[in-house]
């Protein structure tokens, strides 16, 4: 029997670090298995080789900033079977979407030289602005266990196991006692997406939302309680505005506390 | 006339987006260019009002591939600004945490995005077909710089256990312990990674390069010291912005950083392997002569050779660095924030990063400079590109091409970086 031919992956960037896509090479257990499985076709940060379109799986990576990139991303999904956005910029903005609070000339003016050669759109805005996006992976950075599993899950054709539910329950399943409640840290894992494990009470600080808000978050009712934590408006505006500001829960909530 | 165009429009094993086009037309140069078209993202503009104990958390942002080295930068210039400095265990654990990031993106480069080019590969992932044992060894060792930053820092990417004034916490002495018997494999690993680049085949190709890195009168440098060069620079970092200026070029409208002189310069692995040779760990120091790797060296192409070691020492100062700390450290230092303006300049895997902030009264930032190791190496990149055609033209265009993005990537550019600062015009080649 002809051997099955393996599904092709590319890696696109836009506005970002590299560091999600990185993630794919920080897998060192299991990098050359994945090449076993996927023939990663287009993925310029590892390789000179790049293969043409259609892609079985675009991994995207980065938010949309500029007219140009407006345009590559509906080439890139007329290209791709399945879309996979990773992390917090392709998935709400990233931490450059601070500029969406703002006018984006000021932004220039403060950064640039020489303002009219830069070319860019006012917001940054997350990839499900402009295409459809058939996965969504949280995570400022994204967590690598999660994306093996959901490349695994979409070459298997099933849905990928990623528990939906908060930091704060993590938090509590792994026994840490509560950063809040017991030391008064502002912790913002009650509102934000599981996946990192409760990362930053384990190291007793407070979480900050790496991962946005999770479905239904009440993030009204924690501001709240910020505030009588000693929090003042400003305070809990940039509380909700780091690297998932411009996702619609977080947005409001700094929005609400801004006027 | 015989004429050719190299046009490059996506530079492959980099991080972040660039492009090289050069027109040649006989035995000239008509055009030639290095461009950057990453969409800036406006770092320096947005810090203005952020509390400055989220900057770390921000700067961090700023690249996945070196978060410590922003978060370093960034703590130091805070700390510069509160009027203390961090001595002892904490100062310890910071050079610590800086070996894995050297360990985990000098592995990356030496193996996934430069050795392809030597090999005549694609890619490391083609290495690994014809070679396994290499690629595996390559991966164990990236994954062991990893597990440092990982450890210390929480997560190897853009770690969450970085503060002004220390750490948030750090865990128990004996998980440190575990990773000796590890670094020493690592460390023979990368003692055979220095003998293996030493052995390559380098174009011929020498530059009188004034190279800029810290200088630290006790230790190879890391989190402080002074600016020095082979040109005679010796400077505090404060000082820093008297004596590198950004200049405009005018056929991309650009600014690039350039010394006093309005020259381009050096910064790297090879700057630092040059500047502080005699710092270096015993064993470093004795396979550098093993393999008649002395300074000074003035073929980039042979920055290779000046990461492997790096590694080396990476490893040796991890390992001296567990054994001898003193782990009933309180994690961080207590401080009143204090306004004014501070400044810190650390040694990323890249090269010098530089960053300068003004805090006022409540702690907010009121102005924020960073920059990025890759745009003050840009224009000598571009310097280098030009001698390197002037040298080579008669070289077959797909010979040529593939030598001219090697020539990029023995600075290890991160465009992700430069981007957000470098004064570029922004072109897309489509």
């Amino acid at each position: 029997m002809a051997k099955a031919k393996k599904p092709k992956l590319a890696v696109w960037k836009f506005a970002s670090c590299d560091g999600c896509q990185l993630s794919l090479l920080d897998c060192e257990d299991q990098l050359l298995q994945v090449t076993e499985i996927v023939e990663i076709a287009n993925f310029p940060e590892a390789s000179r080789e790049i293969q043409p379109g259609p892609y079985d799986i675009s991994l995207v990576e980065g938010s949309i900033t500029t007219p140009h990139d407006a345009e590559r991303i509906h080439k890139i999904r007329r290209q791709s079977k399945i879309l996979i956005t990773i992390g917090a910029c392709a998935t709400s903005g990233g931490i450059q979407a601070l500029r969406n609070f703002k006018d984006v000339r000021e932004f220039i003016n403060l950064v640039y030289a020489n303002p009219k050669f830069i070319s860019t759109l006012q917001n940054s805005t997350p990839i499900s602005h402009h295409v459809y996006v058939d996965y969504e992976l949280r995570g400022c950075p994204i967590n690598k266990y999660q994306l093996l599993e959901v490349l695994n899950a979409f070459i298997n054709n099933r849905k990928p196991n990623i528990p939906n539910n908060s930091v704060c329950i993590e938090c509590k399943r792994k026994g840490i006692t509560c950063v809040m409640v017991a030391e008064g840290k502002v912790c913002i894992g009650p509102v934000t997406h599981a996946g990192c494990n409760a990362l930053c009470p384990s190291y007793n600080r407070g979480c900050f939302g790496c991962y946005g808000p999770k479905e239904a978050a009440n993030t009204s009712s924690l501001a709240k309680q910020f505030m009588e934590m000693g929090l003042d408006n400003y305070g809990i505006v940039r509380v909700f505005r780091g690297f998932n500001a411009f996702s619609d829960a977080f947005r409001k909530e700094s929005e609400a506390y801004e006027k | 006339m015989k004429s050719k165009t190299i046009k490059v429009d996506y530079l492959a094993r980099v991080e972040g987006e660039g492009s090289l086009v050069v027109n040649i037309k006989g035995n000239k140069i008509k055009d030639l260019k290095f461009k950057i078209f990453e969409p800036p993202r406006f770092f320096e503009a947005f810090l203005v009002g952020r509390h400055f104990t989220e900057v770390p958390d921000i700067t961090a942002r700023i690249c996945g591939i070196c978060p410590i080295a922003y978060q370093m930068s960034s703590v130091h210039a805070m700390e510069s600004i509160a009027g203390i400095k961090i001595e002892g265990p904490i100062r310890d654990l910071r050079r610590l945490i800086y070996c894995g990031e050297w360990i985990e993106s000098h592995v990356l480069h030496i193996y996934f995005l430069h050795a392809p080019d030597f090999l005549g590969y694609e890619d490391a992932i083609q290495i690994a077909k014809d070679h396994p044992n290499i690629v595996k060894k390559a991966l164990e060792m990236k994954k062991i710089g990893n597990e440092i930053v990982n450890l210390l820092g929480g997560r190897e990417i853009h770690p969450i256990n970085v503060r002004v004034g220390g750490f948030y916490s750090i865990p128990p002495k004996s998980e440190f312990l575990l990773l000796i018997e590890r670094l020493k494999w690592a460390r023979d690993a990368a003692v055979e990674t220095v003998r293996w680049a030493a052995s390559l085949p380098f174009p011929d190709f020498d530059v009188d390069y004034e190279f800029v890195a810290l200088s630290h009168p006790d230790e190879y440098p890391f989190n402080e010291g002074r600016l020095i060069s082979n040109k005679g620079l010796n400077i505090d970092i404060s000082d820093y912005e008297n004596n590198f200026f950004e200049e405009h070029v005018a056929y991309a409208n650009a600014l690039h950083s350039v010394n006093r002189k309005g020259e381009p310069y050096f910064v790297g692995p090879l700057a630092r392997f040059n500047l502080n040779f005699d710092k270096l760990s015993p064993l470093a120091k004795e396979l550098a002569h093993e393999v008649g790797f002395i300074p000074p060296v003035t073929n980039p192409f042979k920055s290779i050779i000046a990461r492997a070691i790096e590694t080396v020492y990476a490893c040796d100062e991890a390992i001296r660095l567990i054994e001898n700390i003193d782990w009933s450290t309180k994690p961080y230092v207590e401080f009143e924030m204090k306004e004014g303006v501070g400044y810190g300049c650390t040694e990323a895997p890249r090269g010098i990063l530089y960053h300068r902030y003004r805090v006022g009264k409540n702690g907010l930032v009121e102005s924020a400079k960073i920059v990025p190791p890759t745009s003050q190496n840009q224009k000598q990149i571009e310097k280098d590109l030009y001698e390197f055609v002037t040298k080579y033209i008669n070289l077959s265009k797909d010979e040529l091409q593939w030598k001219l993005e090697q020539v990029i990537r023995n600075y290890d550019p991160c465009i992700s970086c430069a981007t957000h600062f470098l004064k570029l015009e922004i072109i897309r080649e489509d």
